[in-house]
């Protein structure tokens, strides 16, 4: 469906985009970006990151809907697309609930059973290596 | 529609090929082509998409088991850079797009401009990528650490990150090794014996050389295995890059047909194509901007 009033052209190929939705939908990015990284500025703790994702989601939707037409496309190239999404959904969610489930043997970012360090400012032995015999 | 070659004992003249010009013998009408290329293009982009999901699968994992890692290394990305990076990308898709439609009405001029300044978008998003990784380099942090890399940080230091006030250099305390050395060529030997990990990281090594202090800033403490931090933003960003490069050189194709005229009304699906293509590209980085650049 071709809505563009300056031509009248037989229906076309396929839909085309206005400018002003270009324009439109390429501001709201700009705007989702400012947004982003304004937010990171903030203290906003475990929030910041789901703010993060959020505004990362709405931007793509913005993305594939209009500059990549699967509004204005066969239905099925939208299955397709969130079809995929639902596949990557279960992919990184399975991965995290198993990673999960053995966090608790985790010790400090270290693999299990490796002795940490001693690197807090409150300790001032110097080591003395075993005098040989 | 397309005129079949009736085979027969005698020679018959074929009548006229009578088609439209950029229709393909397996297809009845451009609309069929044209949808059937669109979809082959996206079965590709879901193809591209699980390709990346695999590293933010990886991303994800790891970050979930380690998140003093993420927030250590994250100093260490330029959050400027990167925002620019999205601009500039953003830009690029919009352009694309006012490309394809220019494509779509016949606009060879508008075309040829939309898909240069694409393309100029790309390698200015390139050039600051290479700007990033070098000063990575000079760091000394790749995806093998191969330098000091203590960072000092304003007093105030950012909202959980383990900081050492700054002070000077203490010598680094190890627990006594569990076991003395077991036979006599072993306790001759002038080696200070090894006491952590399994590799025996030994006190020499985790006492080396800090700079010093510098005043009104502390230390951040540098958590093991910050490598694999860079492994994964290397690997994330390198394979987009590629893509990237990729893109640059499927546009310059597209660049090269639109300048011979190639493209109307009729035929501009290899524009569409490689936009939808282009437009993937976008959407990735849009998701790895805000996951490794934005971590607090």
């Amino acid at each position: 469906m071709s809505h563009d009033t300056a031509i009248s052209v037989p229906h076309g190929l396929s839909h085309i985009t206005s400018v002003k939705l270009l324009l439109t939908v390429w501001g709201a990015l700009m705007v989702g970006t400012a947004l982003t990284v304004g937010v990171s500025y903030a203290d906003l703790g475990v929030w910041a990151l789901y703010v993060a994702l959020a505004v990362a989601f709405v931007k793509a939707t913005l993305v594939a809907l209009y500059f990549m037409h699967l509004r204005y496309d066969r239905p099925f190239n939208a299955i397709i697309f969130v079809g995929c999404l639902i596949l990557v959904a279960l992919f990184i969610g399975f991965s995290m609930t198993d990673s999960e489930a053995y966090r608790h043997t985790m010790v400090g970012g270290q693999a299990k059973n490796v002795v940490q360090p001693d690197l807090s400012a409150s300790a001032h032995e110097t080591p003395v290596p075993p005098s040989p015999k | 529609m397309t005129q079949m070659n009736v085979t027969s004992g005698a020679a018959v003249s074929a009548p006229p090929h009578v088609h439209p010009k950029h229709l393909a013998h397996h297809f009845d009408t451009p609309q069929q082509q044209f949808d059937s290329g669109k979809l082959g293009i996206w079965l590709f982009l879901t193809t591209e998409i699980l390709l990346f999901s695999g590293m933010f699968c990886a991303y994800a994992v790891y970050r979930a088991n380690h998140p003093e890692i993420f927030l250590f290394a994250h100093h260490y990305l330029d959050k400027v850079l990167g925002g620019i990076n999205t601009i500039v990308l953003i830009c690029s898709s919009l352009t694309m797009a006012w490309g394809v439609r220019c494509a779509q009405l016949s606009q060879k001029r508008g075309l040829v401009i939309c898909l240069t300044l694409t393309l100029l978008f790309a390698g200015v998003f390139l050039v600051i990528k290479g700007v990033e990784y070098s000063s990575k380099y000079e760091h000394g942090v790749f995806w093998w650490v191969h330098k000091d890399t203590t960072l000092y940080v304003p007093t105030h230091a950012p909202h959980g990150v383990e900081v050492v006030p700054s002070q000077a250099p203490t010598a680094i305390v190890v627990p006594a090794p569990a076991t003395t050395p077991t036979n006599a060529l072993a306790a001759q030997s002038q080696i200070p014996q090894a006491h952590v990990g399994p590799a025996g990281i030994s006190p020499a090594w985790l006492n080396r050389s800090a700079p010093q202090p510098v005043a009104g800033f502390d230390k951040l403490v540098e958590p093991h295995n910050v490598n694999i931090f860079f492994s994964i933003y290397f690997v994330m960003t390198g394979l987009h890059g590629l893509h990237v490069i990729a893109g640059m050189v499927v546009i310059a194709w597209v660049l090269r047909r639109a300048l011979r005229g190639e493209f109307d009304k009729d035929y501009f699906s290899p524009v569409d194509y490689v936009g939808l293509y282009w437009h993937l590209v976008d959407l990735i980085w849009i998701f790895l901007f805000p996951l490794l650049y934005l971590i607090k």
